[in-house]
């Protein structure tokens, strides 16, 4: 028998480059010739621009051009937006790839130096002199949405960028019948996703011939050879872009940038190739932020603790300009998910996008979900304190019951397939959820501030119909493809149009499709990244690499192995109804000893000497997947903490993550995701702020400041699954990248709650700094 | 980030190093480079020359000669961690060396270019100061020894002259005291938010003295001498040293430092928190 | 001014006038076909950057390269011996810890540096040592796994 490799941890096949220093990322490329760029930006929030003189800058050592927005303008069309939320009035302000006459953040470009080397592009910014005239400026979203803050553009009234609204139920006679309401103010912090790759770009232009060639950390480079169509005006059919080895992305390489842009017209202009890569610090300004959120969010409930409904406002910053996908992040992939996994029958939110003087903000981890996320969870947690019930209890209460084909929500959603009661019972029963609260108790008795913060969620992922992705504004398709192609030798090249950037599906899809026609993964090349090789398709997302493009790839390896099986019929001189596929091998019904091997068959449709009739030579197939719905990861996390009341100091003691992403390909990997998104989540808890101050400089602008998440400040994870599939995926996949992040924010920020809950604490922002948990306890101990 | 241009020269010995200085005014010395690079990347420094000291010998290396312990100002603090010497003469400046930045920067970050930086977060300051540590200075002028507590003059800013190198570091040794550090590091940059040092000489349960300093907190280390005052003569228990830790606050002036992370207020409230830790960790050395 | 240097990176002996000013790092980088070593940040917090020098691990960017004139410094590319992968690279692989890859080569030899300190580390050892470098996909629990696992596998050598 051969053993399956779907479901088997085997080691990924990406690492024996990456251990040994020899993978090659963006910033790795040397070209015959190439120079390199820097970024002039602007220090002020906002200003107008006024003279640049850049004589001196032209006459540095080693510089080849300056480039402020007048010389760009032709060049380079303003950046596009692409998630076009309907219904929402939204406004799009112009957005110059180089400014020309008002700055609107600190990081905005105002001027791009080419010279030589680094260091000499360096050396000539400082050699630029830019009149600025200082404007006022704003950068919470909820203060620049109030009349009298500054004003960003002058065509969108109010900075407001859109109002979107989403309702389901009767949410007023929810409120009006409510035996509880609680209500909360939550701020979804300013997060900077810090993926460990800084974004760089490398550009090489024949000018005779008008080919490009854009190497790009992105995470979906076919959307990028468009939309770089759109900016610079290259056409898509004369341009190739590839992302070779990619460092992470976590949302923030999701995004067309105005640094690839104009590094493209520098090599345009040039007819060198042209480098430039971001510092962090650089990185810190220049690359999108994510959450920012303001909420305001009131839950209704029955005395006994049944849910009625969800009402709230939110203010979600947007940035100077709207990034790529903005708009959609904190409405669709937010409002859309309130029902949690409650099925909450009544749910009413609206949404304003409100332009700041600040970096734009796009998709970080999660995007938009984890943000509706801990609004529910938060307001079960404050519900349960207001009745004096359980939490877990709570949510007992209200978990909507197993499905297997399909709940809807009232807005708009329909559920594939869940059982979230038993994750939760799996968890409560790991994790011994009782004698947790047992030692929480005997702590207490002792002056010991120990919490426990849960988290049940359901997320959705696979993006998705595209049908959907038209009714919903977002201006692309979101199918994927995959072509599936065996040499004679039975060696398969694989071609996907998603990009994976560290997710390892070089290893998973080799898995799929190894079992799916019957050789090893080792036999099977996964190709990715480079639009002149691989199929279209609509980049690595929203968990949606292997929930989408691993169900292409199935479904073209199954065409593959539908055709092998003529094939092999006919070597065998069977008839193909006569024919199965076992143990990796094409046979005849009951004469196992009658069988051709997948290289069998892939040399005899190569050389075609013997084919059956009407049966095309080679053995490759493609198709394009369009998925029938989104898939709905959901999870249970359990957090344990303690607060040391001296300091404000939050040590996390331990966490047990339960997550169903439908069967695990490869388990392994699986819970790396689950490792890393959980990290992810705890580190906006606990550590992560991008902060501005009054006048709209980043405070915490660089790594100095800004507090990722070290080794040293974790427990081990404890990571557990439960598996449901997906009814409509080919192989019942759901997807796993965010779960992580999306569950355990508010997992900390509930046991962190619960451990000052007998002081009185009832709110403290994130993330909870020593200081700010400190102040806390020091107000409520002196309140009583 | 990429530096400015600068001229770069290598000396041989103190004496060249010395006369280097004065050929090249506004020159800086450099060592392991770990205050100086990290400024030179990021443009805040733009010396016209640096002059490396890096491999002077007789820089380096730990020594005890009767009853001092001499560290040479090229050590790196990983050694400084390490030694065995320094952690029975001056544990708490072993505390302190091995909780700088990380391995790799103890590896090459030195003791003397560490308090010739002078950064008001870093470790070493409060702690040569509650040792009351001699620091070995060769100029122009000649050589002197300046006090830790003299040495430290402000934010940034030592008593060290334009054309002086600061050699080694002197310690009294410490074998029938014990010494601690306490720390609340940041959590990005872990730099010193507090850093009190702690050094008590004990009778028994009983406090015969107590040196204490403060950092990170202040502009330069302070000693904390009404809690120096308050510990004496009391017994080493939990109240005693609390009592005595709460008297902080009247040691630490009004130049307390705050930022985004830890406001001043906030700080200031720390402070009886981290003296007590380092004198209740300092207290069950010198049993 | 430029300024000659001499250093051995993996064995093999460079040559070459610099600029004072160019950090180790770029040195290392602009050799061509020494690319393992990263730039991941600009303020020494993130360590991708580490390497061996004279057997020890340093920031690489927090060092100009006239400093390393004649070291001998060993980077990601020379820590397997002959095609031999080092037990470090093969626990990495073997344990997932690694995901986009890009912090790995700091990570590798900072553990590298952990383990000639401490041969028998445990989890809270590991995740103290590696206190200097910065993951943002694992969550650093499949590197403590690996770091552990390497240090088991050099146990048994």
């Amino acid at each position: 028998m051969a053993t399956r490799l779907f479901g088997s941890g085997i080691r990924r096949r990406e690492d024996p480059r990456l251990i040994t220093g020899s993978a090659t990322y963006t910033d790795d490329l040397a070209l015959p010739g190439m120079v390199h760029a820097a970024m002039l930006r602007s220090p002020h929030a906002h200003a107008t621009v006024g003279a640049i003189n850049i004589s001196r800058a032209q006459a540095a050592p080693g510089v080849l051009a300056v480039y402020t927005g007048k010389d760009t303008r032709e060049g380079l069309q303003p950046m596009p937006c692409a998630w076009l939320v309907p219904d929402a009035d939204l406004k799009v302000a112009t957005y110059p790839c180089i400014a020309t006459d008002t700055v609107r953040y600190v990081g905005d470009i105002v001027a791009v130096v080419v010279a030589e080397d680094c260091y000499q592009a360096y050396d000539a910014l400082d050699l630029i002199d830019v009149e600025y005239d200082a404007l006022p400026s704003v950068t919470n979203p909820a203060e620049a949405a109030r009349a009298g803050a500054p004003q960003l553009h002058a065509d969108v009234d109010k900075n407001q960028a859109f109002h979107w609204a989403v309702s389901g139920g009767d949410v007023d006679a929810a409120f009006k019948d409510a035996e509880v309401v609680v209500k909360e103010r939550i701020v979804q912090q300013r997060l900077i996703p810090n993926a460990m790759e800084p974004r760089a770009a490398v550009a090489q232009y024949n000018q005779a011939s008008g080919d490009l060639t854009l190497w790009n950390t992105t995470q979906n480079p076919h959307i990028l050879r468009f939309l770089n169509s759109v900016v610079t005006g290259v056409p898509e059919d004369r341009a190739r872009v590839i992302a070779p080895e990619v460092g992470g992305g976590f949302g923030s390489k999701i995004p067309v940038y105005p640094g690839e842009f104009i590094t493209v017209f520098c090599a345009k202009q040039l007819g060198r190739p042209v480098k430039w890569n971001e510092t962090r610090s650089e990185n810190y300004q220049a690359t999108t932020h994510g959450r920012d959120h303001v909420q305001e969010v009131e839950l209704a409930a029955k005395k006994d603790g049944t849910i009625t409904g969800l009402r709230c406002t939110v203010w979600a910053g947007m940035g100077a300009y709207l990034s790529t996908a903005a708009p959609g992040i904190p409405t669709i992939l937010h409002g859309l998910m309130l029902p949690a996994c409650y099925g909450i029958p009544a749910v009413k939110e609206d949404v304003y996008g409100v332009y700041t003087n600040t970096t734009p903000v796009e998709a970080y981890r999660g995007a938009g979900r984890p943000e509706a996320t801990f609004m529910v969870e938060r307001m079960v947690d404050r519900l349960a304190g207001e009745i004096g019930m359980d939490p877990a209890d709570v949510r007992k209460k209200n978990l909507i019951a197993a499905f297997d084909d399909g709940h809807d929500t009232v807005t708009g959603l329909t559920y594939d397939s869940g059982d979230y009661p038993t994750a939760l019972e799996k968890l409560l029963s790991h994790a011994d959820y009782t004698a947790l609260r047992t030692e929480q108790a005997t702590a207490r008795t002792s002056g010991r501030h120990i919490g426990l913060g849960l988290s049940t969620y359901v997320e959705m992922c696979g993006l998705g119909p595209s049908q959907v992705a038209g009714a919903i504004g977002f201006q692309g398709g979101l199918w994927e493809s995959a072509i599936v192609r065996v040499h004679p030798t039975g060696k398969v090249h694989v071609f996907i149009g998603t990009s994976p950037h560290g997710q390892g599906e070089e290893t998973t899809f080799a898995q799929i499709v190894a079992d799916e026609i019957g050789v090893g993964a080792d036999d099977v090349k996964v190709i990715h990244g480079d639009t002149d090789t691989t199929p279209m398709g609509w980049g690595t997302y929203g968990s949606r690499t292997t929930a989408v493009g691993g169900a292409a790839l199935a479904k073209a390896a199954r065409k593959v192995r539908d055709k092998a099986k003529v094939i092999a019929a006919h070597l065998l001189e069977a008839a193909v109804e006569d024919m199965e596929f076992v143990d990796g091998k094409y046979s005849v019904k009951g004469s196992p000893d009658k069988a051709k091997s997948l290289a069998d068959v892939a040399l005899m449709a190569n050389v075609a000497w013997n084919m059956p009739a009407d049966v095309e030579a080679g053995l490759e197939a493609s198709t394009f997947y369009d998925p029938p719905n989104f898939t709905f990861p959901f999870g249970a996390h359990l957090a344990v903490v303690e607060v040391d009341p001296a300091t404000g100091q939050v040590d996390l003691k331990r966490y047990v993550a339960i997550d169903d992403c439908g069967p695990q390909i490869n388990p392994v990997i699986v819970e790396g995701q689950v490792h890393g998104g959980v990290v992810q989540g705890i580190g906006q808890a606990l550590w992560e702020h991008a902060i501005y101050d009054d006048s709209g400089q980043l405070v915490t602008g660089s790594l100095l400041d800004y507090a990722l998440p070290r080794a040293a400040r974790l427990p081990e994870i404890e990571v557990l699954s439960t598996v449901t599939p997906s009814p409509h995926h080919p192989l019942g996949v759901k997807g796993i990248g965010e779960a992580g992040t999306i569950a355990s924010t508010v997992a900390v920020y509930n046991a962190v709650m619960d451990a000052l809950s007998p002081l009185g604490v009832e709110a403290i922002d994130m993330p909870f700094t020593p200081e700010r948990v400190w102040r806390a306890i020091q107000q409520a101990t002196k309140g009583h | 980030m990429y530096p400015a241009d600068f001229a770069y020269y290598r000396a041989s010995s103190v004496q060249d190093a010395g006369r280097l200085l004065s050929e090249h005014p506004g020159a800086k010395l450099l060592a392991g480079g770990h205050s100086l690079i990290p400024l030179l990347k990021l443009r805040l420094a733009v010396p016209p020359a640096l002059i490396d000291v890096g491999r002077i010998a007789d820089l380096s290396g730990i020594s005890v000669a009767s009853d001092r312990l001499r560290i040479g100002a090229l050590t790196p603090h990983a050694e400084v961690a390490a030694s065995s010497e320094v952690a029975t003469h001056a544990a708490a400046l072993a505390d302190a060396a091995g909780q700088i930045g990380d391995p790799a920067v103890r590896n090459r970050g030195t003791v003397g270019g560490n308090i010739a930086h002078a950064d008001p977060a870093s470790d070493l300051p409060a702690v040569l100061c509650a040792l009351d540590a001699s620091i070995g200075i060769v100029g122009a002028g000649g050589d002197r020894t300046v006090s830790a507590g003299e040495f430290f003059l402000g934010m940034m800013t030592t008593a060290l002259g334009e054309d002086e190198i600061v050699t080694h570091v002197e310690i009294h040794s410490g074998q029938e005291h014990g010494s601690a550090y306490a720390k609340f590091p940041h959590p990005a940059s872990r730099f010193a938010v507090i850093g009190v040092a702690a050094v008590v000489t004990a009778d028994g349960d009983t406090c015969r003295s107590a040196a204490v300093a403060l950092g990170g907190l202040l502009p330069a280390p302070v000693r904390a001498s009404h809690v120096e005052q308050a510990i004496g003569g009391q017994p080493l228990n939990e109240a005693s040293i609390t009592e005595a830790a709460a008297r902080a606050g009247d040691d630490l002036g009004d130049e307390i430092l705050g930022d985004v992370f830890a406001s001043a207020d906030y700080r200031q409230a720390m402070a009886p928190v981290y003296v007590a830790r380092a004198l209740t960790a300092a207290a069950a050395r010198a049993r | 001014m430029k300024v000659p240097i001499d250093i051995t990176i993996n064995g093999r002996s460079y040559q070459r006038d610099v600029e004072p000013r160019q950090l180790l790092v770029h040195f290392i980088r602009d050799l061509g076909g020494l690319t393992g070593t990263k730039v991941g940040c600009d303020t020494s917090q993130c360590g991708s950057c580490t390497v061996l020098l004279d057997g020890v691990a340093v920031k690489s960017c927090t060092c100009l390269a006239v400093q390393a004139d004649g070291a001998s410094m060993t980077t990601i590319e020379g820590l397997a011996d002959q095609g031999t992968l080092h037990p470090l690279q093969e626990a990495f692989w073997e344990k997932h810890g690694l995901q986009c890859g890009f912090c790995t080569p700091g990570m590798i030899l900072a553990s590298h540096e952990l383990l000639r300190h401490n041969p028998d580390p445990s989890d809270a050892d590991i995740r103290h040592g590696l206190e200097g470098n910065l993951c943002r996909c694992t969550g650093y629990q499949n590197i403590v796994r690996a770091v552990r696992h390497a240090a088991d596998a050099l146990a048994e050598k």
